[in-house]
């Protein structure tokens, strides 16, 4: 592991040291910094706060937020909440798979696009709901995926 | 007084003190209800719901090993309803089950076995899923497809010997319960102390199976000697339906005649050499002011100080444990008595514990040129040994150890209870030395004129507190005995395994008494005056700490061994190269 | 002074519909038009008309604007800010009626409800102390400090019925009065803003609506109890919940209504926010601790509760964001104001979230005993392409489905429960003819069983087995004796598991058997989909007589299934048909059926 990564795990260790119950803030921390965690990076946070590996995996394997391999760059996520479900977001979901030929939590190999589904995301209002990095579209419909695909590739 | 609270079970009545759980209340009335998770003081997580009974007024069933009993409660344990979710319960539990018991090394010791027995469970659909890959790294093998995530090896692992190397990984239908990223123990910072066995109620936790090895030996051309450990005599009846505390010594060694052994030695005689060897290094470390010392007859317990305190290995002592001290002086000592070479001798030992056969298996253990031991069987895998022999231990007459190395004093028989390494140096060297060593009537011990502070722990937590304040300053104590094991080898990780808590505690007081007689009949009682080892000294180590008795019966610890350049490091690698 | 107040809603659903842009877009003209200095512009939390957004309301006169484009801004400045008409254009028009509501007020979807924890939101800028203020925002913990013991606030909670609105319905006072006979020493408040359920967005819409309303309370809920120190545990997909609140924690301090010395007593007190990371099950609380003490969010056996051992052990009271959001108003006006609303046993209102087949998705608060057919046609404003109501899930995945024939049975606590069903967070889905009970009880199932934290074997193994037999049923594999099974095994599961999601997981189950189990009859007997949803069940043929043979559909068809010569009749290729039903929106005649 490269010296940098080290400083900064420790740095945001160190930041989140006396908050009690400190281990799931320092992972979103690390998480936010990252994209991901690796498995040497948990270590790191193991040793550091003097738990055990196996309790740092045990938490990271729990949350579904917590996500142990690289992202694509463009992180697509189709929400499957109740509203959404009832209102086609099947379907959704199917047409990204279908286009991008991967399916929900994989990445596609040019390390470009990872489809995954969400949670609620509390716009129900709009179901059914994609959202891909930081923008949301609500009333999405199968046939607009390509074209959305699209914008995002070029980007 | 302590505040008491009525309760009704199944109809009858009974006044319990407030906290106690209603199945510990039932227990009282002589009621089991069955359960797969719970272990007092331990586990307590109520996960996996075979204890439920129905309480008047409540809808559902709930778990009755984390249920306290109120004012008033009415229980019942055995209704319909109960019976029903029990055998759901099991069915459930069974779909998920790779049902191969006959190949289970558990069959017949297995909790979920004989309960899906007694609820008489039908065939469930099998629920797919994927295999997961075994642990068969080392000592302490994992089949996880078997565990039923019950989590009582998370519970000692974590709570009982504070190492955590287990934990419950993922979530929902996919949890599993495993070393951080599913690793091998071997690379987990596992201690192979086999608590987890202990407590694993199927057969997801099981130690090597090395039966094989030890035949393959029996069956060949060459010399086989066995040393068998000062617990397994306290222990082994058991799995002979002989009752707890029935002292088999004379019964094993026959057995062991049978099964084809040239030679039947006790490894309590190179515990005695052990007392002697550790009780000059603890003299001279007192007159040296170098202290703590701590010992290291317990391989779980030295490598969780490698492990996870390197950096007080230095306060160990560098004797090897009696076992490898057995295997250095047969191959060697024992071989040239015989008019054999080293490579002509094989052993096997007998051991009450798993992390016996890491020791053997590390690499500097070959002070005699050749691998010291080659085979560790523990308690469990003797028994598995005599039953394929058809040998009923039962009906053996009593038959001696070989000589010369199954002589023994009742000092080294000790070594098979926590506290047992300490007294048992400290009666050698006040024997040995009166002058110089004093023992008060409350086992108070005086070197020199001056206290020499006691302190003695089993289990790797209670460990671990010592070490945190030997670290912090705060530990006064100067002679520290430590086993991997709580209560010592009696309750090692090779013992034969027990369901039920009350019954295993039962069984370890059994063990501890026969330790107990054992030492009482003993004809002498201090090492020094073992005639063997006396002979040893004499016509072939020369004195306790003399440079052979280094070269064979003393070690080196990792952060040593690690420095490339050390003399130490030289030598076994020279060693092995030569190998 | 400014003469006109523009609100712009910022909460989640406009915010998606680019209703950030709207406000730029606002602000931009208003300054082309050099009126900036008259005209403020307020970014506020959800207004709760989610469909409509973005939204803006003009006051003084109280103007409600939906559905804004950006072009449609300019308009609105020129014609209603400048020159004082309004823009008939952009008002709301009823779905059914097309009768067009010009004020806020008048709507129909405002006028039925009655605001008590959603009082500030959409009304204020959430990320204004002062504007809290401005609505006797900390008047009540104010009042509190100034002369009431801690046991006088309980006994006011306890009087005003105030029951938890995070699902269990537990009444509030007696929680708070546990944690406060539980011997001195470290004590926490927690706040659950996990809001798992699929399909409620009230919590979060509070936090960011109306965060200090939460901040308040807990301050109140720390001097009845004894605390000190109160943790809020917001769940990650909320992010900006999380910045909202932790910027009003930060107001709050400066304010001194948080820290040390409050309000020049001497009480402290002080929050932290905690992030969940994407488990329902830490809605639970005894998981919610778990969580925040940094573990696996696995629930704990109870007792002991929370109230005498919670975070770290000591006592603590979980409350839910909306119950706190009551809290304030509670103490303000008196226990007994609040328990004049609402209905006996229930008192005061509820906040649902409506969504699904439904026009008027959004929030609405109304009083607890409200029926189902105000909400879903009176507020709601009926179902979408006048379809047949069929069902509403309450209480998500925990809960169960309400029918037609519950339409008029008032919505509170225990009528519910008696259901069949419960009130849960206040999530409301609304489902047409369309949907597929047998399929929304699978989508259900689907949902816990990934969600069981898989501590518990009936929970973890029994939703498993539960969910395989409806994925049979659903793909057309059904057999005989596959009811019983699920009946028995929903049984099990509730009457063994651990904690609530396990005790509550079989309810969508068996609350669909219970109404609508011909048609899990159907599935099995028939092979056949009575809503014509799943699809291994239904099949695409075309009417000879009514096809022209234009071949449009064969066109379309993405699998090539449709054979067939222009000018006759064309037919469909079973094996080759995915049944995607692209077919049947393309045909221009409607000889195509579905079946
Ligand atoms: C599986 C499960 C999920 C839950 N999720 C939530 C939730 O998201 N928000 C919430 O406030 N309560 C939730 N609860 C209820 C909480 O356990 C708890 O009862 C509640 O937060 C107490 O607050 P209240 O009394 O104010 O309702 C959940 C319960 C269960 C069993
Ligand atoms: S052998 Fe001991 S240290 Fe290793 S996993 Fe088992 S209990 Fe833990
Ligand atoms: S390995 Fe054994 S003890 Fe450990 S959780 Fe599985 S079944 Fe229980
Ligand atoms: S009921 Fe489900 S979520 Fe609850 S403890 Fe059991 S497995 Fe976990
Ligand atoms: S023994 Fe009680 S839940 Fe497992």
């Amino acid at each position: 592991m490269c010296s940098t990564v080290a400083d900064k795990v420790y740095t945001i260790v160190d930041r989140f040291r006396d908050t009690p119950g400190s281990l799931i803030p320092i992972l979103h921390a690390i998480q936010e910094e990252y994209g991901y965690l690796s498995r040497d990076v948990q270590a790191m946070v193991a040793s550091e706060l003097g738990i055990s590996p196996a309790k740092v995996h045990g938490v990271v394997s729990f949350y579904s937020f917590f996500t142990e391999q690289a992202k694509g760059e463009h992180e697509i996520g189709v929400c499957m909440g109740t509203a959404c479900y009832v209102r086609g977001a099947a379907d959704v979901l199917e047409a990204f798979q279908n286009q991008l030929h991967i399916r929900a939590g994989e990445t596609t190999s040019d390390q470009r696009f990872t489809i995954g589904m969400t949670r609620c995301i509390g716009a129900c209002g709009l179901a059914p709901v994609v959202t891909i990095n930081d923008d949301v579209y609500g009333r999405l419909a199968p046939d607009r995926v390509p074209e959305l695909i699209e914008k995002y590739r070029r980007q | 007084m302590e505040n008491m609270v009525n309760i009704v079970i199944d109809g009858e009545e009974l006044s319990v003190p407030s906290g106690t759980t209603v199945l510990e209340t039932a227990k009282k009335l002589g009621k089991k209800i069955p359960q797969l998770c719970f272990l007092k003081d331990i586990n307590e997580i109520g996960a996996c719901r075979m204890c439920v009974v129905e309480v008047e007024g409540r809808r559902n069933l709930p778990a009755s090993c984390v249920l306290p009993a109120e004012e008033g409660m009415v229980v019942r344990t055995n209704s319909p309803r109960v019976l029903n979710a029990r055998r759901m319960n099991l069915e459930l539990i069974l779909s998920l089950h790779p049902q191969e018991c006959l190949s289970c090394v558990r069959s017949q010791n297995c909790e979920l076995q004989s309960m899906s027995q007694q609820f008489r469970v039908e065939q469930t659909p099998r629920i797919d899923t994927d295999r997961l890959p075994l642990d068969v790294s080392g000592p302490i093998q994992r089949d996880p497809n078997k565990c039923i995530l019950c989590r009582r090896c998370v519970a000692v692992c974590e709570e009982v010997q504070s190492t955590s190397v287990l934990g419950a990984l993922e979530r929902g239908i996919d949890t599993h319960i495993g070393p951080a990223w599913s690793e091998a123990l071997d690379n987990a910072s596992c201690t192979y102390c086999g608590q987890c066995i202990q407590v694993c109620p199927v057969g997801a936790l099981s130690e090597r199976d090395d039966t094989a090895r030890v035949w393959e030996l029996l069956h060949g051309e060459d010399h086989v000697v066995v040393q068998v450990a000062p617990a397994i005599r306290t222990a082994l009846g058991e799995e002979f339906n002989l009752p707890p505390g029935t002292n088999v010594e004379g019964r094993m060694v026959a057995a062991l005649r049978q099964l084809g052994f040239d030679k039947v030695f006790d490894t309590n005689f190179t515990a005695d050499l052990t007392v002697m060897e550790e009780g000059h290094e603890l003299l001279a470390k007192v007159a040296d002011k170098n202290l703590p010392l701590i010992t290291s007859c317990s391989p779980g317990w030295v490598r969780f100080v490698e492990e996870y305190y390197p950096q007080l290995t230095r306060h160990l002592s560098s004797c090897k444990s009696p076992q490898q001290m057995f295997g250095a002086l047969a191959k060697t000592y024992y071989a040239e008595l015989a008019g054999l070479t080293a490579q002509q001798v094989k052993t096997v030992s007998i051991m009450p514990c798993t992390a016996k056969k890491y020791e053997a298996d590390r690499p500097e253990m070959q002070a005699s040129g050749q691998r010291d031991v080659d085979v560790v069987l523990t308690t469990r895998e003797l028994a598995a040994l005599l039953r394929q022999a058809g040998i009923d231990l039962a009906r053996l007459e009593d038959e001696e150890f070989d000589a010369p190395m199954g002589a023994s004093s009742g000092a080294s028989v000790l070594f098979g209870r926590s506290g047992g390494v300490a007294q048992a140096a400290a009666r050698t060297l006040s024997m040995a030395y009166p002058e110089r060593v004093k023992v008060g009537a409350d086992g108070s011990v005086m070197v020199d004129g001056k206290p020499l502070r006691v302190t003695v722990v089993s289990s790797l937590g209670e460990a671990r507190r010592i070490l945190e304040a030997v670290e912090a300053g705060t530990c006064d104590a100067d002679f520290i005995e430590i086993m991997a094991c709580p209560g010592g080898c009696i309750n090692g990780g090779g013992q034969p395994t027990v369901f039920d808590q009350d019954e295993r505690n039962e069984r370890l007081h059994a063990r501890r008494n026969v330790i107990e007689t054992l030492d009482g009949e003993a004809a002498i009682a201090g090492s020094h005056e073992n005639p063997a080892v006396q002979q040893l000294y004499a016509a072939f180590l020369g004195h306790p700490l003399s440079e052979k008795s280094h070269q064979l019966l003393h070690t080196h610890y990792r952060e040593e061994l690690e420095q490339p350049d050390s003399p130490e490091s030289k030598a076994i690698l020279s060693r092995s190269t030569a190998d | 002074m400014y003469r006109a107040h523009v609100l712009v809603c910022a909460g989640a659903g406009c915010v998606s519909s680019r209703s950030r842009d709207v406000r730029d877009e606002l602000v931009k003209i208003l300054g082309e038009r050099d009126i900036s200095e008259e005209v403020r512009v307020i970014e506020t939390g959800c207004i709760g008309t989610c469909d409509l957004g973005p939204v803006m309301i003009v006051y003084p006169e109280g103007v409600f604007y939906q559905k804004l484009g950006l072009g449609d801004v300019a308009q609105i400045v020129d014609e209603h800010l400048i020159r004082g008409r309004v823009v008939e254009r952009l008002l709301y028009r009823a779905p059914l009626t097309e009768i067009v509501t010009e004020k806020m007020r008048d709507l129909e979807f405002f006028r039925r409800q009655y605001r008590i924890a959603l009082r500030n939101t959409g009304v204020i800028d959430p990320e204004s102390i002062e504007e809290y203020i401005a609505r006797d925002g900390y008047m009540a913990l104010g009042t509190v400090l100034d002369g009431m013991t801690p046991d006088q606030v309980i006994q006011e909670i306890t009087a005003s019925g105030l029951r938890g609105r995070g699902g269990g319905g537990f009444p509030t006072g007696r929680k708070w009065d546990f944690a406060a006979q539980a011997p001195v020493g470290q004590k926490y408040v927690v706040c659950n803003a996990d809001e798992g359920d699929p399909g409620a967005f009230m919590d979060r819409s509070i936090i960011e609506g109306d965060p200090h309303s939460i901040i308040e309370a807990m301050a109140i809920a720390g001097y009845a109890i004894g605390a000190d120190q109160g943790y809020v545990y917001v769940r990650a997909e909320y992010p900006l919940a999380v910045e909202r609140f932790q910027l009003a924690l930060q107001q709050a301090r400066e304010y001194g209504f948080l820290g040390s010395a409050i309000l020049g007593t001497d009480f402290h007190f002080d929050l932290d926010v905690r992030v969940g990371a994407g488990a329902f099950v830490c809605g639970e609380e005894t998981a919610l601790l778990n969580s925040i003490e940094g573990n696996r969010g696995e629930p704990r056996p109870r007792p002991p509760f929370p109230a005498v051992a919670g975070l770290w052990g000591r006592p603590t009271i979980i409350n839910n964001v909306e119950t706190y959001a009551n809290v304030p108003p509670i103490i303000q006006h008196g226990a007994k104001w609040f328990s004049k609303i609402g209905t006996e046993a229930s008192r005061g209102t509820k906040v649902f979230a409506m969504a699904g087949n439904i026009n008027n998705t959004g929030l609405v608060e109304v009083p607890m005993g409200t029926t189902l057919r105000e909400l879903i046609y009176d507020i709601g404003g009926g179902i979408p392409g006048n379809k047949r109501f069929k069902a509403a899930q309450t209480g998500g995945p925990s809960g169960g489905c309400l029918t037609e024939d519950h339409l008029d049975t008032p919505m509170d606590y225990d009528t519910l429960l008696e259901l069949g069903s419960m009130m849960g967070s206040g999530g409301l889905i609304v489902m047409d003819e369309d949907t597929c009970m047998v399929d929304i009880a699978r989508f259900f199932l689907d949902f816990t069983r990934d969600e069981s934290c898989g501590k518990c074997n009936p929970c973890r193994i029994g939703t498993t087995r539960m969910l395989s037999i409806l994925e049979r049923l659903v793909s057309g594999e059904g057999q005989q004796g596959d009811i019983e099974e699920l009946e028995d095994l929903a049984v099990f599961i509730q009457e063994t598991s651990l904690c609530g999601l396990g005790q509550s997981a079989p309810n969508p189950v068996l609350s669909t058997l219970k109404n609508f189990r011909s048609e899990y009859e159907a599935h099995i007997r028939e092979r056949r989909c009575p809503a014509g949803h799943c699809r291994a069940l239904i099949s695409y043929t075309i009417v000879a007589e009514t096809c022209i043979g234009c071949g449009i559909c064969a066109r379309h068809c993405p699998s090539n299934a449709i054979v067939g010569e222009r000018r006759n009749p064309y037919s469909i290729v079973t094996e080759l048909c995915t049944k995607c039903g692209v077919c049947l929106q393309e045909c221009p005649v409607q000889a195509i059926q579905k079946r």
